[in-house]
Formats: C-alpha cells, sequence, structure tokens
C-alpha cells in the first residue's frame, strides 16, 4: 500500500481564530453581577383577615413622598440627608421620651437573657407621582439605618464590628434585637394624577 | 549608513508562538465559563447607569431563578408606536400590567417546584420613571404571589 503523504496543516492563523472567538465573546457577554436592594412585599390581605390594628401613634414612623419628591416626616418636613439619623433614633427609641416608640421584652435565645426592644414601625408611603430614584434612595436611607444599628448591636453583643462577619445564630438574635420593620402602606391617590 | 551595519548584532531568540493559540484559548473559556449571554434585547431607555444609586445592596445570587421587569421609556425606534411614556417590558417585548400575572406563572411553571419558593423577581427600572407605574407592578406580584423583590440598583460610591 503506498503511504500517501498528508501534508501538515498550518497553524499559525490558529491564535487569530481564537482571538476571533474571544472578542465575539467579550462583545457579547455582560460581565456586570445584578445587585440590588432586596425586599419582600406583603401578601395580599384575605377579606376576612381585614381587622383594624390599634397602633400607638408613638409607635409609629411615618415617611412620607410626595409627588414633588419632598419628605414629610412624622407631620414634618425633612433632607433626605437628615433621615438616616432619625430613623435610627427612632428604631434605638428612648424610655423617657413620650414621643419614641414603647419598649417591649423580648426574650433573646441566643443570649438567653430578655431585652427590651423598642416597639416602633415604619410606616413608607409614596405618590403616584414621587420618581422611583428618589423612593429608592429613601428605601437605602430607611435599610441602612437598620443595618447600622445592626452592626452597633453586633458590637455590643457578641464583640464584633459588623453584622455580617457574625454566624447564622448570632445573626438571627441581632436580627430580633433589631428588627428591620418597614411596612408600606396599600397603595392610595393623593397628590392626583 | 554604513554605520548601523558596523554595530554588533546582539541575537535574541525569536519566541515561540505556538503555544499562543492556546493561552488564547484559555482566556476564550475562562470568559465563556464566567459570562452570560445577553438573553433579552431591551426596547426601552435603561443603560446601567439609569438605574438608582444605593448603598444597601445585595448582589442577586442564583440566576437561574430570577425573573426580570423592565421599566423604562421606548427608544426612540419604538416611540411612533408606543408614545414616550414609561413602559413594562417582559422578555423581549412590551407588555401591559395585565400581562404580569401571566408571565409570573409562566416563569414559576418553568422552574423546578423545590426552586419555586426561592424565585425572586428584579424590577430594572429608570431612576426618572414615577411611582405610579411601579405601585401598580407591585399590587400585580402581589396578585400573583411573587413577594421575593429586589429593587435593581448600582452601588453607590
Amino acid at each position: 500500500m503506498a503511504k500517501r503523504e498528508t501534508p501538515q496543516v498550518n497553524s499559525g492563523s490558529m491564535a487569530d481564530i481564537a482571538f476571533l472567538l474571544l472578542i465575539y465573546w467579550l462583545l457579547t457577554t455582560t460581565m456586570d453581577v445584578d445587585t440590588g436592594i432586596a425586599r419582600q412585599l406583603p401578601p395580599i390581605p384575605e377579606a376576612k383577615d381585614i381587622t383594624d390594628v390599634e397602633i400607638n401613634k408613638r409607635n409609629v414612623f411615618i415617611v412620607l413622598i410626595n409627588s414633588q419628591d419632598r419628605l414629610l416626616v412624622n407631620g414634618k418636613p425633612m433632607d433626605v440627608d437628615e433621615l438616616r439619623e432619625k430613623t435610627k433614633e427612632f428604631v434605638k427609641s428612648d424610655p423617657n421620651n413620650p414621643n419614641m416608640p414603647e419598649y417591649e421584652p423580648v426574650y433573646i435565645k441566643k443570649l438567653n437573657k430578655t431585652i427590651d426592644i423598642g416597639k416602633g414601625i415604619i410606616s413608607l408611603q409614596n405618590d403616584r407621582g414621587t420618581t422611583y430614584g428618589r423612593y429608592i434612595e429613601v428605601q437605602n436611607e430607611l435599610v441602612a439605618a437598620v443595618n447600622e444599628l445592626r452592626d452597633e448591636a453586633a458590637m455590643q453583643y457578641f464583640n464584633t464590628s459588623k453584622f455580617d462577619m457574625l454566624d447564622e445564630e448570632q445573626q438571627d438574635a441581632v436580627r430580633e434585637i433589631v428588627p428591620q420593620r418597614i411596612s408600606e402602606a396599600e397603595p392610595k391617590n393623593i397628590g392626583g394624577k | 549608513m554604513a554605520r548601523f551595519g558596523n554595530r554588533e548584532k546582539k541575537t535574541v531568540g525569536a519566541i515561540g508562538t505556538s503555544s499562543l493559540p492556546d493561552v488564547v484559548f484559555m482566556i476564550l473559556f475562562f470568559f465563556m465559563a464566567t459570562t452570560s449571554m445577553r438573553e433579552v434585547e431591551l426596547q426601552i431607555e435603561l443603560r446601567s447607569s439609569d438605574l438608582p444609586q444605593a448603598t444597601e445592596i445585595k448582589k442577586l445570587e442564583k440566576k437561574s431563578l430570577v425573573s426580570y421587569i423592565y421599566v423604562g421609556k421606548p427608544k426612540p425606534a419604538f416611540q411612533r408606536i408606543y408614545g414616550t411614556e414609561p413602559r413594562i417590558q417582559l422578555n423581549s417585548s412590551f407588555a401591559d400590567l395585565s400581562d404580569i400575572y401571566e408571565y409570573i406563572l409562566a416563569e414559576r411553571e418553568a422552574r423546578d417546584e423545590y426552586d419555586r419558593p426561592f424565585m425572586t423577581t428584579s424590577l430594572k427600572v429608570h431612576q426618572d420613571t414615577k411611582m405610579g407605574i411601579v405601585t401598580d407592578i407591585k399590587q400585580e406580584l402581589r396578585k400573583a404571589s411573587a413577594l421575593k423583590i429586589n429593587y435593581s440598583a448600582r452601588k453607590d460610591i
């Protein structure tokens, strides 16, 4: 049998082909990681469940954003920059101040002791004309306030400077000590349009 | 002229290029493994710089369990048909508010049963959009009991 000589395939252009593929992939793909503020929506209440819950006025922190993107906090206009501090004050509460939320003793299993925790609820209400950017800005401030308090609680009870560095059980304990109670009102049309 | 030629010639061996394809292929595979293809063609104006900024953001884990809802102004090419008011985009086409319920059910149907409780809806909304449409979407999501949501935002530096 005659052996046929197969010519060697020139591999010099292999690099170019690979480069082409690489560039194609670079252009068609997105590297970015999706990030955002995670929230949980309340389920739609069933008709029979609707009962008016009496909540003491001092326990509610009402944040209202109007259609001009201005803030009204507990009836007073406020700048967004102040919101974080004010929210922290409210969530921490103060036993001697009658305008601050009441305390409620809660038994924390992890620490094996009972801690007084403010009963405050943050109520966020917005208008249909509020811009989404401002809404997210306010949401972010409220979440940031709670997160800062959780970091402080982590320092106080577990001697760790960051909440994220705690283990799962400790995180649950801190979540009980500093609950994130942000309630969003059922939509209503206040400002018209 | 001749002076150049007189210089002593340093001989540097040619760099072997035979392994270059392998190197490039390796980079290629790295990119293929770490990236995801752009799945939807956006028909609304929504660059990543149009998303609102926030500091308390979390990474969205498990992309396969995320369904996206886009809201923004239609791109100029679609403005003659759809106008300039913000619209909702699901998958790769414009949708109405009433389509969201169906969309969520379809998304849920496409996942394994044990993954369904972990499904998240990511709202990618242009920051200049009015809250009215967002509130409506949230109500629709509540009706479909898709309660885990994520307001897409970029890191505030």
